[in-house]
């Protein structure tokens, strides 16, 4: 393997690999806070490029409208999500909340079956990121660079919220020790809200420039990226926001460099991210950035 | 106690022949479709009752019985397919070599199904339950997604994705319904033995029950073994059911069904399993009007194919949130509550009038 052959599958891993991140985040927020993991949070990935979609299909606006518009909604289905089935469940065994998880994920992708259809569409890129460039032998989609840079744009903003902002100091305070949080007088389902807000945004961004980057949608999309994110948050050590961005890192460019150096192996690319799994469970539990976890 | 034990085994005879009779009468007088539901309904009395071992039992709550019926499933029609077959079906690699000359009657399928899917089981076991809570969830739930794309990959094994086609129907209700009486007879004597109370010490307070001396690894890996041996029948009796099997057979799904059996009869309670099992097959057929048009007179109501399935995840989230115990909660049916039962209802009945 040469050196741009290298260079490119490099690009290929990272992009892939900060969408794994992107979405990891909105993972290791909510376990963070809940120890829930929130195994509807592909679907509603699935559900925000639907919206993205639509925005642009039937209601004709330019994708630069219809994607914040879509995020957006995706904010609003979190906080619906967690205010119809989460909450409730809240004071129950975590098992309980697990279980309620796993229905809501059943829910929203057979809803979007009917609703949808389970015929795969396609998704418009925008002329901006459809350029493919060339640096000497490298070819790349102009995509391929935006997406990196877009999720390090919003990791920004989402470190900037957690660690600057009141909000962010009551979702921190919160992951230490939810009753004492309360006692001191902050409004924890309020924070609780906002953080499935601003995760299924994150979901809901990572989500369209996935489905920019594989130009089609279908309602069962989510499935295989939610549980790679999920295992990406588990790699970063779950509840560390930087711990995921890096924990998608290593699980994609581990994805593409399987691909690129053993081909005939492709076929079980998507057993690498469970294989990781088990070994991070068996031999670092807490992840690599993460801190020790309470039982 | 005592006195009340050898009505208990009269009756419980006379249900068991009350069934038999049911069943038999079904086999005469019923069509294939009807057939086809109770071989359903008996299929998944055995994964139901044996998934709920490990998750409602002992306590630890587990995704990967997709990767057990499968295992089950290959193992059982590659064993059941003769050579010849066997040639013919593996088109793309042949099949590597002991495979390709064994070939054993369906009832010894069955057990080396249950035998190599319980062996599975047990290797299992010895990573996963180093967790436990959601991260033994997830991976389990990776298990299951690894034996999948194993399924799918190894070509010279299990045909890959084209999968084996032209299987024996050798499953009828008498081994459905046999092998699940089978099943729950075994769980239930499991249960009540000093290993089924440990089990229950287990899923109450691991700490605990450690702290009286149970050894909590050893019968969570004897219950997750005992489940992958029942699961491993279950998974041969669907191949040679079916007829064809193929890895996209043995996704998620498949536990997302058993999960929302062994939720709503409620976790830990064999009797509500098997309810719910009955309940929720039949009902997944019964409910099938709701994707057919509806006509109502004056405007008919499209069919949306999909819609039993957004009802049953509804479900699943509503039992949570309201009834989390599910049908039975940890109770199990026996003659002398159901007699006491009798009494209330006849005494309070009494006073009334």
């Amino acid at each position: 393997m040469d050196f741009s052959q290298i260079a490119q599958q490099l690009i290929n891993g990272l992009s892939l690999g900060s969408l794994y991140g992107i979405i990891a985040i909105g993972y290791t927020m909510v376990y963070g806070i809940l120890r829930l993991i929130n195994f509807a949070h592909g679907d509603v990935m699935m559900m925000g490029c639907f919206f993205a979609f639509y925005g642009i299909m039937i209601f004709s606006l330019p994708w630069w409208v219809s994607f914040p518009v879509a995020i957006a909604l995706t904010a609003l289905l979190g906080i619906l999500i967690d205010r119809g089935a989460y909450r409730p469940v809240r004071n129950a065994p975590r098992i309980s909340a697990l279980i309620t998880a796993i229905g809501v994920s059943f829910f929203l992708e057979n809803l979007g079956l009917v609703v949808f259809g389970g015929r795969p569409k396609g998704f418009p890129r925008p002329d901006m990121f459809a350029g493919i460039y060339t640096i000497g032998n490298v070819r790349f989609l102009g995509l391929s660079i935006w997406v990196p840079i877009i999720t390090l744009g919003l990791l920004l903003v989402i470190l900037y919220i957690v660690y600057r902002t009141r909000a962010g100091r009551a979702m921190r305070c919160i992951s230490y020790d939810m009753e004492t949080t309360r006692l001191m007088g902050v409004d924890v389902n309020r924070v609780i809200a906002f953080t499935f807000a601003l995760g299924s945004a994150a979901a809901a961004a990572g989500g369209i420039l996935w489905a920019m980057k594989y130009p089609q949608i279908n309602p069962l999309m989510g499935i295989i990226p939610g549980l790679k994110a999920f295992v990406a948050a588990v790699l970063g050590g779950v509840g560390n926001v930087v711990g995921a961005m890096l924990g998608g890192l290593i699980l994609g460019l581990a994805e593409i460099l399987l691909v690129a150096i053993r081909p005939d192996l492709s076929g079980y690319r998507d057993a690498i991210a469970f294989g990781i799994l088990i070994l991070i469970l068996l031999f670092r539990p807490t992840g690599l950035m993460g801190e020790k976890l309470p039982e | 106690m005592d006195e009340h034990r050898r009505r208990n085994q009269i009756f419980s005879i006379i249900a068991v022949a009350c069934l038999f009779l049911f069943l038999w009468s079904m086999q005469v007088f019923a069509d294939s479709y009807q057939i086809r539901i109770l071989n359903n309904i008996g299929l998944f009395i055995i994964l139901a009752v044996s998934y709920n071992l490990i998750n409602g039992v002992t306590g630890q709550f587990s995704l990967e019985p997709n990767a057990f019926v499968a295992i089950g499933a290959y193992t059982s029609a590659l064993l059941t397919l003769t050579p010849i077959e066997k040639e013919m079906a593996f088109i793309i690699e042949p099949i590597i070599w002991p495979l390709s000359v064994i070939h054993i009657p369906f009832v010894f399928s069955l057990l080396a199904a249950g035998v190599v899917t319980a062996f599975f089981g047990f290797l299992m076991g010895f990573p996963v339950f180093r967790v436990r809570g959601d991260y033994l969830a997830i991976v389990t739930l990776g298990f299951g997604e690894v034996v999948r794309v194993i399924a799918n990959n190894t070509q010279t094994i299990t045909n890959g994705p084209l999968g084996l086609k032209g299987l024996a129907g050798h499953t009828n209700i008498w081994w459905t319904w046999g092998l699940a009486a089978f099943t729950v007879f075994f769980i239930s004597r499991m249960v009540r033995s000093s290993f089924g109370m440990a089990m229950k010490a287990v899923k109450y307070d691991e700490t605990a029950a450690e702290a009286i001396g149970i050894n909590a690894f050893g019968h969570k890996m004897l219950a997750f073994t005992t489940s992958a041996f029942f699961e491993g029948i279950g998974g041969g009796l669907l191949a040679h059911l079916i007829t064809t099997i193929s890895p996209t057979l043995f996704t998620f799904f498949l536990t997302f069904n058993l999960l929302i059996m062994i939720v709503v009869g409620g976790l830990g309670s064999i009797t509500g399993s098997v309810i719910a099992a009955v309940v929720i097959t039949w009902g997944g057929e019964a409910l099938r009007f709701v994707e057919e048009p509806i006509h109502l007179g004056f405007a008919t109501i499209p069919g949306i194919p999909g819609m039993r399935m957004v009802l049953f995840s509804l479900i699943l989230v509503l039992v949570m949130i309201f009834a989390r115990k599910g049908l039975m909660g940890a109770r199990e049916f026996t003659w002398n509550g159901l007699f006491r039962k009798i009494r209330e209802w006849k005494g309070r009945y009494v006073k009334e009038s």
